[in-house]
């Protein structure tokens, strides 16, 4: 999100565009990644259920899809939640 | 002007109460307490006989009044309180929400000493704390001022470039509970003045919803600070407008700063509200002698007007600064500090002395104005005076 100067911004912090949470990429705190094994993934879904910023996507199929990034913290409570531990965190490289 | 003369003996504290009547303010959530209560105690008598429309909310605490009129004001509601001392104080967190969040909230403050020891008389130590919290401060000598400020306030708080809540202020029992002839507008004449109120962006409209209050940190907040500082910016031009305006429906002109006798005065003393009344006694009797005395009132507060008093004070020999508050930095009153900031920047500035007073209620008589006014004469010849004054006190 670009950020705006003082004299474009709505005053007292109002936000008049309702639903923009999707902006706020929150993806630039991380400093853990996860790195997902998906030999050993088994498609619970666990990490989708706890992801408490709805970064995980899951497939037409209903397994895994991609981790998005733009909104992952990297708060790793996927990996600690996975019953077969193929999700672990690693430090980002930036 | 076709005005109808209405005249009613009223206290400073029924004064407001009879504004707030014909302002007809769609919520006020208040809580009494001494010496405010009787504004709260009247209103809430208009709104039993059915002389407002307002939606009265008797909460449980000052928090909470501040705290309702903040969601009823955001909700695009004209929201009043009043309050006093402990009550302000109560009220501190959500003072500066109610400003930072732009909310043109109006509150008549009955100035009371605070605590401990536990008194309910007049100082102004509750409301020069909160002179930092954003809202805009006036200061008032009478019932009539009292009156007259709080309808102008509104306009002031609710104009498009400032949008800030604003206190109007008198002096606890001294004005609040004296009574005094009091010249009242028209009901139409006031409801025409404050017009229909239209916030921009309100709660209830629901066809386009906002967020009041978010998370903000260190990548908007300071953003969002600015703004309020642009808005203060705007005051003075805003107010002198409202002002005339006023002076067009009443025939009463207020200003900024408001000066008894300084055409030609050589010292001066300054001080608020209803000392300023007393003091235009003496400055009289003391010009009857040919003494070249005068008098300043910043009628605002919040925002300073620096550079008008500094225009003002400068070319004096001597001024008195008159604080019935203290702050306890060690040096000195809080408008002392505002003053002689104000007068940094002049080349020729006058000799300036201070005076903690009234503390507590302790009076202030027109013996202690003389007494200045003499000590001011003594800085002239050339003699050493206390630079700060404990006057009243007993030692």
């Amino acid at each position: 999100m670009s950020e705006k100067g003082w004299k474009d911004l709505a005053a007292g912090g109002k936000i008049t565009e309702p639903g923009n949470a999707a902006q706020y990429k929150t993806g630039d705190w991380r400093t853990f990644i996860p790195d997902v094994d998906r030999e050993k993934c088994i498609n619970c879904l666990f990490c989708y259920l706890y992801c408490p910023d709805m970064a995980i996507e899951v497939k037409e199929d209903s397994t895994l899809g991609e981790i998005k990034l733009d909104y992952c913290k990297g708060c790793g409570i996927c990996s600690s939640v996975c019953p077969v531990k193929c999700i672990e965190m690693k430090k980002e490289e930036k | 002007m076709n005005n109808k003369l209405i005249i009613k003996p009223l206290t400073g504290a029924a004064a407001v109460s009879e504004a707030m009547r014909q302002i007809d303010p769609d919520v006020v959530a208040a809580y009494p307490i001494t010496p405010q209560t009787d504004i709260v105690m009247k209103f809430s008598q208009f709104v039993n006989d059915g002389k407002v429309t307002t939606e009265f909310v008797p909460v449980e605490s000052e928090h909470s009044a501040m705290s309702a009129c903040v969601g009823a004001s955001a909700a695009g509601a004209r929201a009043m309180t009043a309050t006093a001392s402990a009550g302000l104080a109560l009220m501190w967190e959500i003072l500066y929400i109610a400003a930072s969040n732009r909310l043109p909230i109006v509150m008549p403050v009955v100035n009371r000493a605070l605590s401990a020891p536990i008194n309910i008389h007049c100082d102004h130590s509750d409301t020069m704390g909160a002179r930092d919290s954003g809202w805009i401060q006036i200061y008032c000598e009478s019932a009539q001022e009292a009156y007259d400020n709080v309808i102008a306030a509104m306009r002031i708080a609710e104009h498009e470039k400032i949008m800030l809540p604003v206190m109007v202020c008198q002096d606890g029992f001294i004005t609040s509970h004296a009574m005094e002839r009091v010249d009242i507008l028209e009901d139409d004449k006031v409801k025409q003045f404050v017009g229909e109120l239209n916030l921009p962006f309100p709660l209830l409209d629901t066809d386009n919803p906002v967020t009041y209050g978010p998370l903000d940190l260190f990548d908007y907040y300071f953003e969002h600070k600015r703004q309020q500082s642009e808005a203060i910016s705007h005051v003075f031009e805003v107010t002198d407008k409202i002002y005339n305006e006023f002076e067009k429906i009443s025939g009463r002109k207020y200003n900024r700063v408001e000066t008894y006798e300084m055409e030609d005065a050589e010292t001066a003393i300054v001080a608020l509200n209803s000392t300023i009344g007393t003091a235009k006694d003496v400055v009289d009797t003391l010009r009857q002698k040919g003494e070249k005395v005068g008098l300043l009132f910043p009628r605002m507060f919040r925002p300073f007007p620096a550079e008008e008093i500094a225009e003002i004070l400068a070319r004096l020999s001597a001024v008195a600064v008159l604080d019935r508050s203290e702050t306890f930095s060690g040096t000195g009153g809080p408008m002392l500090a505002d003053i002689k900031s104000a007068l940094y920047e002049k080349e020729n500035k006058p000799v300036i002395l201070n005076y903690i007073y009234g503390l507590g209620g302790r009076e202030i008589n027109p013996a202690h104005i003389e007494q200045v006014f003499s000590d001011l004469k003594e800085v002239q010849k050339g003699n050493e005076v206390e630079k700060l004054t404990y006057l009243g006190v007993r030692e």
